[in-house]
């Protein structure tokens, strides 16, 4: 072979070099559609995976930088669309689609991110009705996250004005759209967790914040997309301090509409579900009040009654009327008494003077009237012949007198 | 007492007081005893009402670790 017709012979390098550039400039930056395939995510950040139709098949590189970007994640299965531009690897001469954006076939990425989000919070337990906090019925103190130049600081300040005015408004003020908006609301609701506690270990004269109202005025899916952020999301479950989420979309649902303690279709709804009506609370105390006072009205009322129906029982009705009655008892009994007394008292007259008469009778005197006669001799009594001698001087007791008198003789 | 009842807890109080005025069997004494009681919690409760102070304050922390507020709008 002569020097002037020997064809140009490359090195596998060089060769490859100069199709890697055919291809860089040909395929700077295309759009291309496929089910993804192989899909194979490296420690180091970088996903690899193969976009395929039923006949081809596109080996695609993700680097960390563009995955980052991408907000839902690549599946087997899936049928995507990625813009990148057309390289190759020169240590193994494969060409590759080196991907910078990627985007969901048929629904929006946003969409996607947002089912595939919620459905892992879902499984987590972040939105369980269970560890739901319940609001303080009377909150005295707000702490609210939000734009503080927004449309929804504005609201929930009207409302509040309206309704008690007194209560304690405590704003946070974050970006509610961009992409920094995720990690200020992040922090907003820390923070107002975190002054609780200030207010704790520093002895402050301050009333604690009841409840937390994090959200925004309405907007696009792209401006409301802050609040459908994990990061915001775990905030909202951490938070000890119950959360209500009102971003102002009132048809569909944001994840933080998920987690929250409760959910408001706007700011204004979420101050008037949350701040008390003063005029309200002033009439529950009237009413309150009310049932006392007529309660213990109504217990001394009835014993009242019952006092009164005492005294027009009879007996206390006509004391007097008792009192004779019992005078008129009195008399009939001591009647009684004195008649059962009497009569005992003649009985017993009787049986005296029977037992007088009695006891007359037996007496001497008796019976020496009865003419029986008694006789001493020199003051003993004579009771038999052999007292007295013949010759003896006897005195002899009648009932009246006495006779003096010489024994001539005795007999048998 | 080192902190003063809360608002809402002297409302839930007086609440509960009348509920067991309006059907205990509770003898005169002690249904004078309840009431007295409850008309110092209605006192208490519109005090409270009254008195809580209007604030709006934006809340700002800072490099330190303390906080701020300064008086919004």
């Amino acid at each position: 072979m002569s020097e002037e017709n020997r064809p140009q012979v490359y090195t596998v390098t060089e060769l490859t070099r100069d199709i890697r550039m055919v291809f860089e400039n040909t395929f700077q930056s295309v759009w291309v559609e496929g089910e993804v395939s192989n899909y194979i995510a490296s420690s180091a950040g970088h996903s690899y995976f193969s976009l395929k139709d039923e006949n081809s098949v596109l080996k695609c590189v993700l680097f960390k930088q563009a995955f980052l970007k991408i907000n839902f994640d690549i599946k087997n299965g899936m049928h995507i669309l990625c813009r990148g531009k057309i390289s190759v690897y020169d240590k193994r001469g494969e060409y590759q689609l080196y991907v910078a954006q990627v985007e969901p076939k048929g629904k929006g990425a946003l969409q996607l991110a947002f089912e595939q989000l919620k459905e892992k919070l879902n499984k987590e337990g972040l939105f369980d009705e269970e560890r739901k906090r319940p609001l303080p019925r009377i909150p005295l103190r707000i702490g609210v996250v939000t734009s503080p130049t927004g449309a929804a600081i504005k609201d929930i300040l009207k409302v509040a004005k309206r309704r008690y005015a007194n209560i304690e408004i405590t704003l946070r003020g974050v970006l509610v759209q961009g992409d920094k908006a995720k990690y200020e609301i992040k922090d907003g609701i820390e923070e107002l967790n975190e002054y609780n506690e200030y207010i704790t270990s520093n002895n402050l004269d301050e009333h604690p914040i009841d409840v937390i109202i994090v959200g925004r005025g309405g907007g696009s899916l792209e401006d409301l997309w802050p609040f459908n952020e994990e990061i915001v999301a775990r905030a909202i479950f951490d938070s000890k301090i119950p959360v209500i989420s009102a971003v102002g979309h009132e048809i569909d649902y944001t994840i933080s509409d998920f987690v929250a303690d409760l959910r408001a279709p706007t700011p204004s709804a979420a101050a008037e579900l949350v701040i008390p009506s003063k005029k309200d609370l002033k009439e529950r105390i009237e009413e309150l009040k009310y049932r006392l006072t007529s309660e213990i009205n109504e217990k001394i009322n009835i014993l009242q009654e019952r006092t009164v129906a005492l005294k027009d029982r009879y007996v206390l009705k006509a004391p007097l009327n008792f009192v004779l009655q019992s005078e008129q008892r009195i008399d009939d009994l001591t009647k009684i008494l004195s008649t059962n007394f009497n009569h005992k008292i003649e009985i017993k007259n009787n049986e005296l003077k029977t037992a007088a008469e009695k006891l007359e009778m037996l007496s001497p005197l008796g019976v020496l009237k009865r003419g029986y006669s008694i006789t001493f001799k020199e003051g003993t009594l004579v009771r038999g012949k052999s007292d007295v001698v013949i010759g003896d001087l006897i005195n002899t007791k009648l009932a009246v007198g006495g006779i003096l008198s010489r024994v001539e003789n005795m007999s048998d | 007492m080192a902190k003063e009842m809360s608002f809402e807890k002297a409302l839930e109080n007086l609440e509960k007081l009348v509920s067991e005025l309006e059907e205990g069997e509770l003898s005169l004494d002690a249904s004078l005893k309840k009431y007295e009681e409850g008309i110092k919690f209605v006192r208490v409760c519109q005090e409270k009402l009254e008195k809580a102070r209007k604030k709006i304050e934006l809340l700002v922390k800072k490099d330190d670790g303390t906080f701020e507020k300064e008086v919004f709008e």
